[in-house]
């Protein structure tokens, strides 16, 4: 089936060329940060995990979010995602993929990469990232590609693949906690050690995974004679709304426990974050820009005459992306560092490589995206006239 | 291979501390090996769990503190990068407020207030550096010292976020051009790896105490502390002393004294 992604128009050169062109610049990066270091990077001493932590911890999520799909239809056997599960599948494949990627890019001795499987090592939860993260890319391999080749064939798919459908599911929301635990079971790092940090990141998850899901069926539907109904999109409308008043409310849980408890450890975090501390204030901007976002999109989404028009719902889409992305892909790991255990203030922006390396990281992502999106995509314009097999 | 490897490195290594052999191609390879051929010599110093005490009122000057963190870095080739970013650090200086967060209040008096501490890797009881690593390149050895593999370390710093006590510091590039005079018989490191005070697991080795102590003219004590007429339990048993954030429950190993001792001498 791959062939189908290596015929296309000139719109669709053109940005494959463009992606390329960021993987270019990323690579490059890459090679400059592997000679001299990651000391190319705007990460130090006190805050020793930057941008590519935390766009892992955010894409987790994103991948994590293919099972809003696979348990309606799987599950509930809500026929209107039979088209559009695969599309989930797919940006799970993405996701992780530059999960793994983002992984390897912030490690010190990238070459020893091996040594995590040649002294495994049970009571590290990163060994348990590791693990999960392939599993989950191994699964969603399986089950999106076996699927698909039964779709193009016009059979239902085979019957072997089931288990690993529902196996999915359970692994989905392993992923996410168990990134979450990375996280949470650090003693000393106040703003991390939470217990509905696991909660908060699935609904997070369940919240951005889903709004890049409908922008990229609202592109899809643009670009191709695809259709992924305007149904299947509604209903993914209200999961992000639901799962976005979910994470809000477990944002807010924090809060209070900080402010109410006044314990001066639990509050610092949220404090740098929001107001800043001493003058320090970096991020500020961000985390409000991130509040009004989300502010924003669940007023247009808790309407449902703005969520039903599907230009309000992009926009509120795109809100709940940009939101969820500076909470989690920025301020969650940074605010984890600071103050530092000596409760000092050591601020943390990203330098030009590790951005170009970001960008680049993305691009990858997309580019899989873009492929494996062409050949599901070129395989249903050509079954779209087909009765529902399922 | 590598068995073979390290096998050849810890014979290397015993003979050279042993006295044995001292030829410069034995040298040349514990200069980047040797953190994995720290073998026992026949005078070497043992213990149940190491530990140490500070005594913050018997280092009085700026001088003396440098002494004390000088002896350690020089040592060690902690490299001196200079800039705050790339810090490489084993044992530093902190103010009473820094080294003791939720401890610090307005009334605490001055001589305490703005005294340096002397901060280094806490060698934990539980430690949640080894807890987390994904490849044991840190680890807890039976005497209580928690110790890193150098060539093992992928580099992840992982152990950076766990430790509670900010004792860990990562090469964020070549150190070895920052080194000013290079020990020729401890390792250098290597750009992409975590590092950290080893409490001188290599002169225990051969019979000495950690240089810092030997520097500290009697401000600090070093022993067993399962030993109940070790130095350090006789400075415990009759001195108050503080752990940093012992509610952690991670059981640090360091104990500042910070009032006077309840014995005449």
């Amino acid at each position: 089936m791959l062939e189908k992604a290596l015929t296309g128009s000139k719109r669709y050169w053109t940005w494959i060329t463009f992606l390329l062109a960021f993987i270019v610049a990323g690579v490059l990066a890459y090679l400059h940060q592997f000679d001299y270091g990651l000391g190319v990077t705007g990460m130090s001493r006190d805050v020793s995990w930057g941008f590519y932590i935390s766009q892992f911890t955010f894409l987790v999520g994103v991948a994590a979010s293919a099972v809003m799909l696979v348990i309606p239809y799987y599950l509930h056997d809500y026929k209107k995602y039979g088209k559009i599960v695969i599309l989930g599948e797919f940006l799970a494949i993405a996701a992780v993929t530059m999960c793994i990627l983002f992984i390897f890019v912030d490690l010190g001795q990238p070459m020893r990469v091996m040594n995590v499987i040649l002294h495994p090592t049970p009571n590290s939860i990163l060994f348990w990232d590791a693990t999960v993260l392939n599993g989950y890319l191994f699964i969603n391999l399986i089950v999106g590609w076996t699927t698909l080749t039964a779709d193009r064939k016009g059979t239902p798919p085979p019957q072997w693949v089931k288990p690993f459908i529902y196996l999915s599911i359970p692994w989905a929301v392993s992923i996410h906690t168990v990134t979450a635990f990375l996280y949470a079971g650090l003693p000393g790092r106040h703003f991390w050690l939470t217990a509905v940090m696991a909660a908060r990141f699935l609904a997070s998850a369940f919240a951005s995974g889903p709004s890049l899901l409908i922008l990229l069926c609202l592109i899809v539907r643009k670009v191709s004679k695809f259709d992924p109904g305007r149904e299947a999109i509604q209903s993914l409308g209200k999961t992000v709304t639901y799962a976005m008043f979910a994470n809000v409310f477990l944002l807010g849980l924090e809060f209070f426990t900080a402010f109410y408890s006044q314990i001066p450890g639990h509050m610092h975090a949220f404090q740098y974050l929001y107001a800043g501390i001493d003058g320090y204030s970096k991020l500020v901007p961000l985390m409000w820009t991130s509040t009004i976002l989300a502010v924003f999109a669940l007023i247009m989404l808790v309407n449902p005459n703005t969520r039903r028009k599907e230009g309000m719902l992009a926009l509120a889409c795109v809100s709940v992306f940009i939101s969820l992305w500076i909470d989690k892909g920025f301020g969650l790991v940074v605010g984890g560092f600071v103050p530092n255990p000596f409760e000092r203030i050591t601020e943390y922006w990203p330098s030009l490589p590790e951005s170009l390396v970001t960008l680049g990281i993305w691009s990858i992502g997309f580019l899989i995206l873009t492929i494996l999106y062409k050949i599901a995509i070129a395989v249903r314009e050509r079954t779209a006239s087909w009765p529902e097999l399922h | 291979m590598s068995i073979n490897r390290r096998e050849f490195l810890k014979i290397a290594g015993a003979s050279t501390l042993f006295g044995l052999t001292g030829t410069a191609a034995v040298e040349e390879i514990l200069r980047t090996n040797a953190d994995a051929a720290v073998l026992k010599g026949p005078n070497a110093l043992n213990a149940k769990r190491w530990a140490m005490t500070i005594d913050v009122n018997k280092i009085r000057s700026e001088e003396e503190y440098r002494k004390i963190t000088h002896a350690c870095h020089s040592i060690h080739n902690v490299p001196d990068i200079g800039n705050k970013k790339d810090e490489i650090k084993w044992i530093w200086e902190e103010e009473y407020e820094n080294s003791f967060p939720g401890l610090s209040d307005e009334f605490v008096p001055d001589h305490i207030k703005h005294k340096p501490f002397l901060l280094l890797c806490n060698h934990c009881a539980k430690p949640p550096c080894v807890r987390v690593c994904p490849t044991k390149a840190t680890f807890k050895r039976p005497d209580g010292i928690v110790a890193m593999d150098y060539h093992r370390c992928i580099g992840c710093r992982f152990c950076m976020a766990a430790c509670p006590f900010g004792a860990r510091s990562f090469n964020w590039r070549d150190p070895r051009p920052f080194i000013k005079e290079e020990n020729k018989e401890f390792p250098t490191r290597m750009k992409g790896v975590v590092e950290k005070c080893t409490f001188c697991s290599e002169r225990l080795a051969r019979g000495q105490k950690p240089a810092c102590v030997e520097a500290s003219n009697g401000a600090l004590t070093f022993g067993d502390l399962e030993d109940p007429n070790s130095e350090v339990r006789h400075v415990l048993s009759t001195h108050y002393a503080l752990r940093r954030k012992p509610d952690l429950g991670t059981g640090p190993s360091v104990y500042y004294v910070i009032g006077g001792g309840t014995e005449h001498a």
